[in-house]
């Protein structure tokens, strides 16, 4: 006769109170595969932890985000946020969609060139732009969207050297109701120094204003706040027309779209709060058609969005290294994977899900990350299944800032493998080994 | 009487403590040890009368034990 199926032994207090509004957690379900490829056989192949990308879930994503806005809007363009995710093959999959790319560093300019986007569709954002910088991205022609007044200045130097017409934007901040107010950004609209960084850029005769930008935040899921910045953009694009008669050819409203991971501390899941790409669509536009822009030209409108686009298609996949007891007796589970890869836990409140069935009891536990850190805690307090040792969990929504914010600390990163639409999976980021920081390394003689 | 004698258990794994008033819930494996624990096996009789009900080794079956008996211990249910 065969044996019984074990499960560990569970004592529960049964805790007298009001019931929680949402009612009983419902079972965890596990997550055996993606894309249909066993996760199993993806963490035997590629070890563990491993990041999983889905391509399949990017196209569909940004065809669903395209649809929303282009059937509201006649001019509509993409520019993918590199510093979200800049894999190359995450960016060639977005750029393959038709996103341009958007980027903020010397080191993301260059990826861009390298992925075989014309100079044109490059959008440079961000402070730091250095004079080499300034020089490829005017020779290029690419979008320089102006921070600072320094780096207006460098610009108008940089004409004079190079006898060419930088095509650039204002960066503007401004008040949307957004609290806290993003106003690290380019120039403020409030205190007339946007109007003003549009004046010595037309008056110099030299450079060509083309555009207006602006970032009002991160997570935003008041889509009226974009609304907002269209008025006081438009304003500023028609006073400029009057001023110089020049047109805007496009508004940028940079990111901030809300994923659907939780924020911790929020009160309801970000499933049932985060607006749709339709929701933002239609305050958008709506609010693009309804403001007056100079000689009734409706500028473009270019869309810098990274999370929103990518979150869902990144997934983590790894393996418990340990159970434990806290002192006050709560479980706590370790996992292979901490703060340095998932930076991101310290605001988002992961979904993670065990790859297999392991138990129908689920007890409150602490997730720690392998470090040897106290602050690496994945999950504080989640009703979880009770996982031994070497089993595999699987967490979700992970591709937005996770491979470009981790940090090698104290392990190496791991590999990162993308599942094409055929169900192929493909390594595009190699894990590191010792070799990786020998070769950064350099040791005085002194010390050999 | 002993403290695990006290206790009210139904056979869904109810448990009522009528020295506290509190109650409890555990699964087919604690009702399993609590009835052993009831005939005064030792912790070895219990691991070794798992294994042979169920699909389990020896070290994965002794961990959970011992992780168990601490719950009854820490909630007063057994010396």
């Amino acid at each position: 006769m065969s044996k019984k199926i074990y499960e560990r032994p569970v004592l529960r207090k049964v805790v007298e109170g009001i019931p929680n509004k949402f009612g009983s957690l419902k079972r965890l379900r596990p997550i055996e595969t993606i894309d249909n490829v066993a996760i199993d056989a993806i963490i035997e192949k590629y070890g563990s932890p491993v990041f999983i990308i889905s391509e399949k879930t990017i196209r569909e994503t940004y065809k669903t985000a395209y649809r929303a806005f282009s059937t509201r809007y006649p001019k509509v363009q993409f520019a993918w946020s590199y510093k979200t995710n800049y894999l190359d093959a995450v960016c060639r999959i977005f750029h393959q969609e038709g996103a341009w790319a958007e980027v903020v560093s010397g080191f993301e300019y260059e990826k861009a060139l390298d992925n075989n986007i014309p100079g044109n569709k490059i959008i440079f954002n961000g402070p730091d732009k250095s004079r080499e910088d300034l020089v490829s991205a005017i020779s290029n022609n690419s979008l320089i969207h102006i921070d600072h007044f320094d780096e207006l200045y460098m610009i108008i130097k940089l004409v004079e050297e190079l006898k060419e017409r930088p095509q650039v934007a204002i960066r503007v901040n401004m008040d949307t109701g957004i609290i806290p107010q993003w106003d690290r950004f380019g120039f403020n609209y409030e205190n007339g120094e946007a109007w003003n960084a549009i004046n010595r850029i037309l008056s110099n005769g030299k450079i060509d204003l083309i555009g207006l930008h602006i970032h009002i935040g991160t997570y935003i899921i008041m889509s009226k706040a974009y609304a907002t910045a269209i008025e006081k953009l438009a304003a500023l694009a028609t006073k400029t027309f009057y001023r110089f008669q020049k047109t805007i050819n496009y508004i940028d409203l940079g990111g901030g779209f809300a994923s659907q991971n939780t924020l911790q501390g929020a009160y309801m899941p970000a499933t049932d709060t985060t607006p749709s790409f339709d929701d933002y669509a239609h305050t958008i536009t709506t609010a693009m058609t309804s403001v007056n822009f100079p000689n009734n030209e409706m500028p473009a409108l270019i869309l810098e969005t990274g999370r929103a686009l990518i979150d869902e298609a990144g997934w983590l996949a790894g393996t418990v290294l340990a159970n434990k007891r806290l002192a006050d007796g709560r479980r706590a589970m370790v996992i292979d994977a901490g703060v340095n890869l998932m930076f991101t836990a310290f605001w988002y409140d992961y979904e993670i899900f065990p790859v297999h069935e392991t138990s129908f009891q689920s007890e409150p536990t602490t997730i720690y990350g392998p470090l040897c850190m106290n602050i690496d805690v994945i999950r504080k307090n989640i009703d979880f299944p009770m996982l031994n040792k070497g089993d595999h969990f699987v967490i979700k929504r992970v591709g937005a800032y996770t491979m470009t914010q981790w940090m090698q600390f104290i392990t190496y990163r791991p590999n990162v493998v993308l599942i094409d639409l055929k169900g192929e999976v493909h390594l595009i980021r190699k894990q590191e080994d010792k070799e990786v920081f020998r070769r950064q390394e350099l040791t005085p003689k002194y010390l050999l | 009487m002993s403290k695990l004698n006290s206790l009210a258990i139904s056979d869904s794994g109810f448990i009522f403590k009528p020295s506290t008033g509190e109650s409890f819930t555990t699964n087919e494996m604690g009702l399993f040890i609590i009835q052993l624990l009831k005939e005064n096996k030792s912790g070895e009789e219990i691991i070794n009368a798992i294994m042979e009900d169920f699909e389990v080794d020896n070290v994965t079956a002794g961990r959970d034990l011992y992780e168990y008996l601490d719950f009854l211990k820490r909630e007063q249910m057994m010396d």
